[in-house]
């Protein structure tokens, strides 16, 4: 028995359709070249942003995809950025081992989190993430023997990568390193949202009293997607610290946390390029406006944070796309 | 064990509010494929019934059993997984899916395959193929791949039950299928319901008598918490105690 109907149109063709890479995806990787050429003096701001677009896009994961409100991701950012800050000041610099043991410790601890996380929902859930992320911060402030506490983590030398690339102060290898990282992450991203499983994180978030009704185990999805996301926020996390040399405990601070969620709201949720979009608008117009005035930069993404929400609730990439008339 | 031709029994279910007795000593058995209507006046106890034998809310004591096994302690999901499979009065349905998405989820939820992260959604073929099946058959294949939210709420009513049959149903507990569809309409998807493959057992609450005595094989009146009397269409039209407490109570409303 085969479905397909040539007048109403093959729902495999249909389906197929939603995961095909457009050309303005292949442009926008294309365009994430250019600092290279363009802006060779800005390339250690284009390393952070990659980065941290790397952290909103693991943070899109849950909130974005399943619907996960969380105040508290930095957490897993900042234990990425102290694992690798650790195992380079204790002798290991290796670069690209060292982003997979803090992927592994980061995801460890984001799998032990999830059996909490998905016993509560709505506001209780974000306070718990909150908390987590105060725990975690207080914690690292208090063993400084480990962390080196308020003064942060002194000592880190990260080795040239496959002892060929070493970090320049240029930002040369440092931006090629975090873009890659960055669009391995997309990808792995991309492929997940488009499967069966990120489908099942779109029925939780649409809907998750059917859930159950349809015979899903969804707290099983969501403990999955919730260590997925810690895992790569603590990537990014140790992508920080491999390019700066230095882990202080502002990785793990509030501030991080609700940074992001910041950013993912500006560019969009639930669209992956919405936080890779909201990192660059953020960091670029920090970086722009705290030269204009240090003090009050925040008042600008204050105003530009309104007009988002007010006039764009889908984020700048969903006025965008409902401008050129694509479905979400 | 309780008669080999019962696919869902329930045996003395009790539940309590405090004080208050919404089920007083149920005991159902539903034969396979039957087609029973579940009625009786508001606050009798219908979407309770039906949520205890889901499993959304636990009996203070009684037993249900699914094919002769006792899933009373089971949590919903188990439940739909064995077979046991309800819809809701209120939409329950995924507004920003579209319906080809929303079913080919439930397929994939069904056979295990909805965990898989590393592999396309448009790779898993026969559960796509299976959920167009599923629209085809009730009538949405024109609407597949529009919104949810967008579709007429005839169409949403429909697609509530495409999700439940994607979950390949023993038993289907359809609470108020047409609730809030024309009576013209509600004729029609009476008729779809009909036509459910003949081994599932459906169980439906409904309100119009019309339709419960034409589609319903045998009907089973709930008042106050407690079954009054479980009949066939033709016993039950005919039953004083019925005509008094039901529809004599619904001729005075209407």
């Amino acid at each position: 028995m085969n479905a397909a109907n040539p007048t109403l149109g093959d729902p495999h063709v249909w389906l197929k359709r939603q995961s095909r890479w457009s050309p303005f995806e292949i442009l926008f990787w294309l365009a994430a070249l250019l600092p290279f050429f363009l802006f060779p003096t800005y390339l250690t701001l284009a390393s952070q942003v990659a980065i941290v677009a790397l952290f909103a896009i693991s943070v899109d994961l849950v909130l974005g995809y399943a619907g996960i409100v969380t105040l508290g991701h930095a957490m897993f950012f900042g234990l990425g950025a102290y694992a690798a800050g650790i195992i380079s000041v204790h002798g290991w610099g290796e670069p690209l081992t060292g982003l997979i043991f803090a992927g592994a410790f980061a995801g460890l601890i984001g799998f032990i989190v999830s059996f909490l996380i998905v016993r509560v929902q709505h506001l209780a859930l974000i306070m718990v993430t909150l908390g987590l992320g105060f725990l975690t911060l207080e914690l690292a402030n208090s063993m400084s023997w480990l962390t080196g506490g308020a003064d942060g983590l002194r000592g880190i030398s990260t080795w040239p990568i496959f002892n060929q690339f070493r970090f320049d102060l240029w930002g040369y290898t440092a931006y090629s390193y975090s873009l890659i990282a960055l669009f391995v992450g997309f990808l792995i991203s991309r492929r997940i949202v488009h499967s069966s499983f990120g489908l099942s994180l779109r029925g939780i978030r649409e809907n998750v009293t059917r859930m159950p009704a349809i015979g899903s185990d969804y707290k099983f999805h969501l403990r999955k997607i919730y260590t997925i996301s810690a895992a790569m926020a603590g990537v990014a996390g140790a992508l920080l610290t491999q390019t700066t040399n230095t882990v202080a405990l502002d990785s793990l601070s509030f501030q991080r946390s609700a940074d992001v969620v910041v950013m993912l709201i500006l560019g969009g949720t639930g669209r992956l390029y919405g936080a890779i979009l909201g990192a660059i608008i953020f960091l670029i117009a920090r970086d722009q406006l705290s030269g204009v005035n240090p003090q009050y930069w925040y008042f600008w993404i204050g105003v530009l944070l309104m007009i988002v929400v007010l006039f764009m609730p889908k984020g700048i990439l969903g006025f965008l796309a409902r401008i050129a008339g694509r479905r979400d | 064990m309780a008669g080999q031709d019962f696919v869902l029994t329930t045996q003395a279910l009790k539940k309590s509010f405090g004080k208050l007795e919404v089920a007083r000593d149920i005991s159902l058995s539903l034969p396979r494929g039957c087609r029973y209507a579940l009625i009786g006046p508001n606050g009798a106890g219908k979407t309770t019934l039906i949520n205890l034998v889901n499993g959304q809310l636990k009996p203070d004591s009684g037993r249900i059993l699914l094919e002769g096994e006792d899933i009373t302690r089971l949590l919903p999901a188990d439940r739909v997984r064995r077979g046991l499979t309800r819809t809701f009065q209120i939409n329950q349905l995924f507004p920003d899916l579209t319906p080809i998405e929303s079913v080919t989820l439930a397929v994939t939820e069904r056979d295990g395959t909805a965990g898989q992260f590393w592999r396309s959604l448009h790779s898993h073929t026969e559960a796509i193929d299976e959920a167009f099946a599923i629209l085809q058959q009730l009538g949405l294949a024109d609407v597949a791949t529009r919104l949810t939210r967008t579709l007429a709420y005839g169409q949403q009513r429909l697609l509530e039950i495409a999700l439940a049959l994607a979950t390949r149903p023993k038993v289907l507990l359809l609470d108020e299928p047409a609730a809030g569809v024309p009576k013209d309409e509600s004729a029609a998807l009476f008729e779809v319901i009909a036509a459910l493959p003949a081994d599932i057992s459906v169980l439906f609450i409904e309100h119009d008598m019309d339709i419960v005595f034409r589609f319903a094989s045998r009907i089973i009146v709930l008042v106050a918490g407690g079954v009054l009397v479980e009949d066939t269409p033709d016993e039950v039209r005919n039953d004083p105690r019925v005509r008094e407490v039901y529809l004599g109570q619904a001729a005075h409303h209407g």
